[in-house]
């Protein structure tokens, strides 16, 4: 993209913090949620061809469960809350007191308690990045689905499907305790977010 | 398909195989797969495709698998220099589905169907007769395509495995 052409690292730097301050806020959100301690890895930031997205979950045929809300408002894109079949398991049993059932299939009640964790993530993590950037920011009513992983995401590679085979992909993992299952959020601001976001945040664009 | 060769098409990609080969591509969500088949020369093609159409593109030089107005005459192109005889072709379509449904549904979510119809209307197009598909619904799908016996095999999480 020709807005990251000068300047490159830089402004990885500043993405990089977004998806700290918006990870943080919402791994706060889920430790409250939980009454757990839930830990953060440095986000990641950067361009992921299409193809390889999907490997930072397990490659593109692993089931996962996502939570997925578009964000509308001054800086669109796609936002997912990503995790394995065992840390959705674990997390319903946690937070709603659920005892999934040993089948792969989920309950509405189900489904509906972890569509609602992902509305309050992402809640979270939105709002603290309008608050930084004072830009207006709100998310759509969250879906959830359970399926192959490069399925779910190729959804939220359409805006960037236009402008090449890679897309600029804000990748925080989230930690509980000890425990290897984790979850990953994943912001997928639309190409034209990124002049909006920095702009808002004054990173020269010249 | 144990010990046969298997040909990977990723994203936005396009590839042939002959003689027991086995082309396969995974996780189609909203984006569609297109095999095209020659019975007799053992000779296939599959492409992945992922947007409906080239109008919508904004980068310099396009990725011809990637829209489905460029992908479909690429692999007919591919799969006749391959030696396919262009009248015993014959093409299966499998993906198109809507991963993800709530109210107030954008354009964008309709895109696994608009995929679905693009791909359908380059084939009337190009006299290419569509013999099986599986598209629609909200489930992912793996796609392998033997290129001897010219069976498309669709795995999805929810409904298993099947043969068209």
């Amino acid at each position: 993209m020709e807005l990251f052409e000068r300047d490159l690292e830089f402004k990885m730097d500043v993405l990089r913090e977004v998806g700290n301050i918006g990870a943080g806020h919402a791994a706060t959100a889920l430790s409250r949620l939980l009454d757990k301690p839930i830990d953060m890895a440095v986000p990641t930031v950067s361009f992921v061809p299409f193809e390889l997205i999907a490997d930072r979950v397990g490659g593109s045929e692993e089931v996962v469960v996502a939570v997925f809300l578009r964000v509308d408002g001054d800086a669109p894109g796609n936002m997912f809350f990503l995790m394995s079949r065992d840390q959705a398991r674990r997390l319903l049993e946690g937070l709603a007191g659920i005892e999934p059932a040993e089948s792969d299939a989920y309950s509405e009640l189900e489904l509906s308690a972890l569509c609602e964790i992902g509305n309050i993530l992402a809640g979270s993590y939105l709002s603290s990045l309008a608050d930084l950037t004072r830009l207006s920011l709100t998310p759509s009513v969250p879906s959830v689905a359970v399926d192959m992983a490069g399925a779910i995401l190729s959804h939220g590679l359409l805006q960037f499907g236009t402008m090449g085979d890679d897309a600029l992909l804000i990748d925080t993992t989230f930690l509980q305790g000890r425990q290897e299952a984790k979850g990953h959020f994943f912001f997928i601001p639309d190409p034209e977010s990124f002049e909006k976001l920095f702009v808002s945040l004054g990173v020269p664009l010249e | 398909m144990t010990d046969a060769t298997i040909v990977k098409v990723g994203m936005a990609d396009l590839n042939v195989a002959t003689g027991g080969a086995v082309l396969r591509t995974t996780g189609l969500g909203s984006c569609v797969g297109l095999t095209l088949h020659d019975p007799l020369r053992q000779a296939a093609g599959m492409v992945h495709i992922m947007l409906p159409s080239s109008d919508i593109a904004l980068e310099g030089a396009i990725n011809p698998a990637k829209y489905a107005d460029t992908a479909v005459p690429e692999l007919l192109e591919r799969v006749l220099r391959l030696g396919a005889d262009r009248r015993r072709l014959v093409a299966k379509l499998a993906g198109g589905a809507q991963m993800f449904t709530f109210a107030g549904a954008s354009d964008s979510l309709r895109i696994g169907p608009r995929n679905a119809e693009s791909v359908k209307r380059e084939l009337q197009r190009l006299n290419i007769p569509l013999i099986a598909e599986d598209t629609g619904g909200h489930h992912g799908r793996t796609i392998e395509l033997d290129s001897a016996s010219g069976v498309l095999t669709i795995r999805s999480v929810q409904y298993g495995v099947k043969e068209i």
